[in-house]
């Protein structure tokens, strides 16, 4: 309706979101400044800063209880923060009531008004002048087709699946076309496959539009697979804001290694030449370590893909020998258990690679961790 | 980042439009319920410590009460009457509510039906009914083998069918959210049917238990029509507060007796939201709805108790009836409609039936609009603060305030001579807030249990759609919640109808409800015509009743369709 909004639609100017360069000079289109938030004695957030450029898609991602579905709320208003400050296109909206902000969010139960039909569902936002009938019918009919849903009109959203009321709420929430898009657990209310095929739909659907998007969501595989960015809360604070790849390669802090994807875990001391940790007797070249004090203890992570598996009998030097105490089959991988000495460690491999290594259980092999792999943390004092 | 921050004008928190209208509600409800809820009970509180003259009396008031044998005869039989009422009516309701949820009895919508039966009626009718037949000349007299009716007996048998729907409702709730995994559990460990009753029907159903005891505990100790028709010399609490204040005009005096009446109501009010609250966390989301199987040995057993049951309440409904067609008891026994031209025995005649139908239609449409409302506000409304505290309190209060105290606040807060809402006073409009106030907690519950149900964020999505919350109300809220609205409406209807206890105090010259129009005519010896006045009230609210069913079919399938 106005200039502001106008330019919300995409191929103007601005950033596509695929390409992250640059950022930086980029003025940001939401900036969270020291948000705090408090429920009676408990803090659920604490002191949070973020800024998301126009036309991102940035997940929070994060444990049940770590301040993700606070935030959100906060930004879209439903539960102002205590502290700090929420600017959006530079205008300071902390304190407005979600009227009158500029957003469209989709919930986790998706709040479908259930004695309407999917078009007043639809095109309930669209009233006053700027919207008569037969605007509104061309709009939702738009909108409609955009998330594939023309067919189903005349319908109440009770005749309708999970994914399709899913998709339902989202056409919902853009009708207006909001300048950001909030979305709680939009997810988590479908089943697996369902789920793996609407989040690669959502994130086209906001690519073509160029939607600045928040979403929430528990679910670390959905967070990677759909985010420009991901920003990782526990307990009320962020651990770590970067892309998928940063977030799951370079982990910021302990939680964030431990907490997207799989990974091993041993606690182990720096060691002399610097490079070198020892872990419960077992010396071991890390890459990492070379900057830490000697003598510091430090936990370690390895993700199982980075373990590298060797014949008993073709050990490289540097090698552990190591048994394996499980297998679990997963399809295109196995997922090896194995104890390599003291260490407890978890391995992956294609199911031809264990059968020529003829790992079953029992079986003693040999594993390399490659130096430049592993990921070391002081341990918090 | 600071530099940004210094760049804008800081904010201060915005009431929204919509905000600024829920809270606006919130304070009229907490106004309308202080002006007729608080102010009068208050009034009432402080008269108790009052002397006539209106000086400060300190307890003698109290002191005078407890000096009185009489007075605490009256508390002791009240308390004795409602207990025995309770322990008869209990096992009654449990046996006929497991028949309903756990047997395979047929007819149950029917036994249903009938269950609700006494609620539609209002108390006197039970009470004419057993005059009728046990009465100085009632045709089974010699049952009672030279007792009479007058007194105990009839007080705790006309109880028993007055308050048996209170109690199987009750019991019907508690025992119809059941676990089937327990049962399966309890099979898969061969315990036997006595032992699964023993450790997993009646431990599930415990706190129903002691809510439905509490509830008709309440409802005798309370009630003013039973005690007053068939009462005889056997004084009670309620019949008491009536003495002292229309008898003997000392309001003072009332007041205590009032003050005393509160007394087990707010303690049963308190057990039964204890046991509510209790009952609320026995069932977890995920258990599995418990269906009985036919079972023949239990069956046919339960049936037969069900017919006796639904027997007996038809049964008295149609000794009143009948009793309202004869032409003079007991001598001419001959059918005849003359005891339903109310003009030879009441001025009002039917002018009565027409006032309560008016009356409590306004009850119905105004306590509707007005519970809802201030439900809505409550449950969606701003939380912090309180305002809502308060108000939420003041709407579960009025099932703790027995109507008469009810009643008899309302003469001592709108009567006195400073108060500039006395006008209101022999109105039919203190009649109506006064009904709506007095039933306004049911209603409430009813309402907020509808409104829970709604999704949560219906609001929230309003909002972000720049959709004022109003409209939202009006489009989604209403509209889904409409058979509860209904169901409210009705339920203020029939109260408003039948009652007899609040309004006893508050009726004027021209404002004479069909209910109070009963009591003066069994005061002044007209049984008969007082049992048609009876009637004629029982076949107004049945109307209702089955209008609701009507309607509600009607517009469930003009509103309904997304239920699928």
């Amino acid at each position: 309706m106005t200039a502001h909004r106008q330019d919300l639609d995409a191929s103007d100017g601005r950033l596509a979101p695929g390409d992250t360069p640059g950022g930086e000079q980029a003025v940001p289109y939401l900036e969270v400044h020291d948000v705090g938030k408090q429920f009676g004695t408990f803090v659920a957030l604490r002191r949070v800063n973020l800024a998301v450029r126009s036309g991102e898609f940035v997940t929070f991602l994060g444990p049940s209880g770590c301040g993700k579905t606070t935030l959100l709320r906060g930004i879209a208003g439903l539960d102002p923060p205590s502290t700090g400050r929420i600017l959006q296109a530079g205008r300071d909206i902390t304190f407005l009531p979600p009227a009158a902000r500029d957003f469209g969010i989709v919930f986790q139960s998706y709040a479908l008004f259930p004695n309407l039909t999917v078009t007043e569902n639809v095109a309930y936002g669209l009233r006053g002048p700027a919207w008569p009938r037969r605007r509104v019918q061309e709009r939702v009919a738009e909108l409609l087709g955009l998330v594939g849903l023309a067919d189903q009109a005349p319908k109440y959203p009770a005749q309708l699946s999970g994914g399709q009321q899913q998709r339902v709420a989202l056409a919902r929430a853009l009708a207006n076309e909001p300048g950001l898009l909030l979305l709680d657990e939009p997810l988590s209310a479908l089943d697996a496959i369902v789920r793996q095929h609407l989040r690669q739909e959502i994130r086209s659907l906001q690519q073509r539009l160029g939607v600045t998007t928040i979403m929430v969501t528990h679910d670390q595989e959905e967070a990677l697979g759909v985010s420009d960015r991901i920003v990782v809360m526990s307990r009320g604070r962020i651990e770590q804001i970067g892309t998928p790849a940063e977030v799951y390669d370079r982990p910021a802090s302990p939680f964030v290694a431990g907490f997207i994807g799989h990974s091993s875990r041993f606690e182990a001391m720096v060691d002399s030449p610097a490079g070198s940790i020892l872990a419960q007797g077992i010396r071991l070249q890390a890459e990492a370590a070379r900057h830490l004090l000697y003598g510091s203890r430090v936990l370690v992570f390895v993700r199982p893909e980075h373990v590298a598996l060797h014949p008993a009998s073709a050990a490289p030097p540097g090698a552990l020998p190591a048994q394996v105490t499980g297998l679990e089959f997963l399809g295109p991988v196995c997922r090896v258990s194995l104890q390599a000495g003291p260490l407890a460690l978890m391995a992956s491999a294609a199911p031809a690679e264990l059968m020529d290594l003829a790992a079953e259980p029992s079986a003693q092999i040999a594993v390399t961790l490659p130096p430049e792999r592993l990921m070391v943390f002081p341990e918090d004092v | 980042m600071s530099e940004a921050l210094r760049g804008v004008a800081v904010s201060r928190p915005v009431l929204s439009a919509d905000q600024r209208l829920m809270r606006a509600g919130l304070v009229l409800a907490l106004v309308f319920l202080g002006l007729f809820l608080a102010l009068p009970l208050g009034t009432l509180l402080v008269r108790a410590f009052e002397t006539r003259e209106g000086e400060f009396a300190g307890l003698t008031n109290f002191v005078t009460y407890a000096a009185t044998p009489a007075l605490l005869r009256a508390a002791w039989n009240s308390i004795w009457t409602a207990a025995l009422t309770a322990v008869l009516v209990v096992p009654i309701a449990f046996a006929y509510a497991y028949a309903l949820t756990r047997a395979c009895v047929p007819f149950k919508p029917l036994f249903r039906a009938v269950m609700m039966l006494p609620l539609l009626a209002p108390s006197l009718l039970p009470a004419l009914a057993l005059i009728t037949l046990f009465g100085n000349q009632g045709m089974l007299k010699w049952a009672l083998a030279g007792g009479s009716i007058y007194g105990p007996a009839g007080i705790v048998a006309a109880q028993v069918f007055y308050c048996f729907p209170a109690a199987a409702l009750i019991l019907c709730v508690a025992l119809s959210t059941a676990d089937a995994r327990l049962y399966e559990a309890a099979e898969a460990l061969k315990a036997t049917r006595l032992r699964i009753f023993l450790t997993v029907t009646l431990p599930g159903a415990r706190y129903g238990l002691v809510s439905a005891g509490v509830v008709v505990f309440t409802l005798v100790v309370t009630d003013f029509g039973i005690p007053k028709v068939i009462g005889g010399q056997f004084p009670v609490l309620a019949t008491d507060v009536y003495k002292q204040v229309v008898g003997l005009q000392d309001f003072n005096m009332g007041a205590v007796v009032g003050l005393v009446l509160l007394v087990p109501a707010v303690i049963a009010f308190v057990l039964d939201r204890w046991a509510t609250r209790q009952r609320a966390g026995t069932l977890s989301g995920r258990a599995v709805p418990l269906r009985p199987r036919p079972r023949r040995r239990r069956d046919v057993p339960l049936f037969a108790f069900c017919m006796l049951v639904a027997a007996i309440l038809f049964g008295i409904v149609g000794v009143a009836a009948w009793g309202s067609l004869i032409r003079f008891w007991p001598y001419d026994l001959s059918l005849t409609l003359d005891n339903y031209d109310f003009s030879r025995f009441d001025t009002a005649g039917w002018g009565a039936v027409w006032f309560s139908v008016r009356m409590a239609a306004l009850v119905a449409v105004l306590g509707t609009v007005i519970v809802f409302v201030v439900a809505y506000v409550l449950e969606r409304g701003p939380a912090g603060g309180s305002v809502p505290a308060l108000t939420r309190f003041a709407a579960t209060t009025p099932l703790a305030v027995p109507g008469l105290v009810l009643g008899l606040a309302y003469i001592l807060f709108f009567n006195h001579p400073a108060n500039p809402l006395g006008l209101l006073y022999g109105t039919m409009a203190i009649l109506v807030l006064n009904s709506i106030v007095h039933f306004y907690t049911v209603g409430h519950l009813t309402a907020v249990t509808a409104i829970r149900q709604l999704d949560p964020e219906f609001e929230a999505v309003g909002a972000s759609l720049r959709v004022p919350v109003w409209v939202t109300f009006a489009r989604v809220t209403v509209p889904i919640c409409l058979p509860a609205i209904l169901e409210i409406a009705v339920y203020l209807f029939v109260n408003a109808m039948t009652t007899v206890s609040a309004v006893i105090f508050l009726y004027g010259p021209d404002t004479k409800p069909a209910s109070v129009a009963v009591v003066h005519m069994d005061e002044a010896g007209q049984a008969s015509a007082a049992a048609a006045m009876a009637v004629v009230i029982l076949g107004v609210t049945t109307a209702a009743k089955l209008g609701q069913l009507g309607l509600g079919a009607a517009l469930g399938r003009l509103t309904q369709a997304w239920r699928r």
